[in-house]
């Protein structure tokens, strides 16, 4: 019978094998990691959810804050099943009423993620999640509108690490838990 | 035959937790916000709730949505019922090959792009948006859908706005909503 350690381990190896890897994408030179055909994979995706939720389940965490687009594929099943609230973090423009904005730098220039004013309350605990980390720069812009409101981040969490990009260091004293790295 | 779900008990909850912003994204339009919705877990989950117990053992292996909120509502439909999610996108966001589909918007075109081998033929699919206000992203979304073969099954949406008459842009599909919004 398979131990615990050795099921999450064939859950992860699975999941790792349904991720693609899509050459020179979006430019030359990128190895983009491609998480749609993991949702092709019922079992796989289901796993993928379980991971987090048998992290996150009964630690008191409220808030489940997931990055546009692809962290509002794998934020609000977390939420479900932890009975938080799921929380959009999104481009400029996109949510109706008040928000609060947060810049952040990229490669060339800069953008800005929103998040609606009132979501969430000071002193909630949240999770930030996303499909995958690369230099850390959206994770670290979530961060800090959650901590501008009082929140406070428990842990970030997504699926992929770019590990090369060092953006888990990026995130100062917040905690990082993916579930497949790659170099 | 499409269907509201007016007598179910759950439904005044989730009606009541959709917040009405006016003027956004421009003057006169009434926007029917869904994040006031899913800052409510039960509320939320009542929303699944009600499309999983309509969707479960049909047969269905297919749930498409609709870039960005029906990436809100169709992952959690499609982990209950056992189906895979396909994400359908605007232009240049998935990586590899596609097909696009244009449709009309009220000035000018958009264009909604599907994964080329993400549903293959014969499959029985759902689409899902928050939303359907005219129909004309669900009725691109269901061409993507009918161009790889796949057999829509229904459309289903939080949130209809009945005055735009989105549901006749269907093609003769079935619309199932859980609120109507005048």
């Amino acid at each position: 019978m398979a131990t615990d350690q050795e099921g999450k381990d064939d859950r992860i190896a699975r999941i790792s094998s349904a991720i693609r890897v899509i050459p020179d994408f979006p430019k030359p030179g990128i190895m983009f990691q491609d998480i749609t055909t993991l949702l092709l994979d019922p079992k796989a995706f289901k796993d993928t959810i379980d991971l987090f939720v048998e992290r996150y389940k009964g630690k008191d965490i409220s808030v489940v804050a997931g990055i546009e687009a692809r962290g509002f594929i794998f934020g609000p099943p977390i939420a479900l099943a932890i009975g938080a609230k799921f929380v959009p973090m999104r481009k400029p423009k996109k949510l109706p009423g008040e928000v609060i904005s947060e810049e952040y730098s990229l490669e060339y220039g800069t953008d800005k993620m929103e998040m609606h004013v009132g979501a969430v309350q000071a002193g909630e605990r949240a999770l930030v999640i996303d499909d995958l980390i690369a230099t850390g720069g959206t994770l670290c812009a979530a961060i800090r509108l959650l901590e501008r409101v009082g929140v406070h981040v428990v842990e970030c969490a997504c699926v992929i690490e770019l590990a090369d990009l060092k953006g888990r260091e990026r995130l100062g004293d917040k905690q990082l838990f993916v579930l497949v790295s790659s170099l | 035959m499409s269907a509201s779900r007016d007598d179910d008990p759950r439904i005044h909850g989730i009606k009541s937790k959709i917040r009405v912003v006016p003027n956004f994204p421009k003057p006169d339009i009434m926007f029917q916000d869904i994040t006031t919705l899913l800052l409510d877990p039960e509320a939320f989950k009542d929303t699944i709730d009600l499309f999983v117990e309509r969707y479960r053992g049909k047969n269905i292996s297919v749930v498409a949505g609709i870039e960005a909120r029906g990436f809100i509502f169709g992952p959690p439909i499609a982990l209950a019922i056992g189906a895979k999610f396909v994400p359908l996108r605007k232009p240049k966001k998935l990586p590899g090959d596609v097909i696009r589909e244009e449709y009309v918007l009220e000035y000018g075109r958009d264009c909604l792009e599907m994964h080329l081998g993400a549903v293959k033929p014969g499959e029985r699919a759902l689409v899902v948006d928050d939303l359907i206000a005219t129909g004309g992203t669900l009725c691109a979304a269901m061409n993507l859908l009918e161009r790889a073969e796949a057999e829509v099954v229904e459309c289903a949406c939080v949130i209809e706005l009945p005055d735009l008459k989105g549901r006749e842009r269907l093609k003769g599909k079935p619309l199932y909503v859980l609120v109507e919004s005048h």
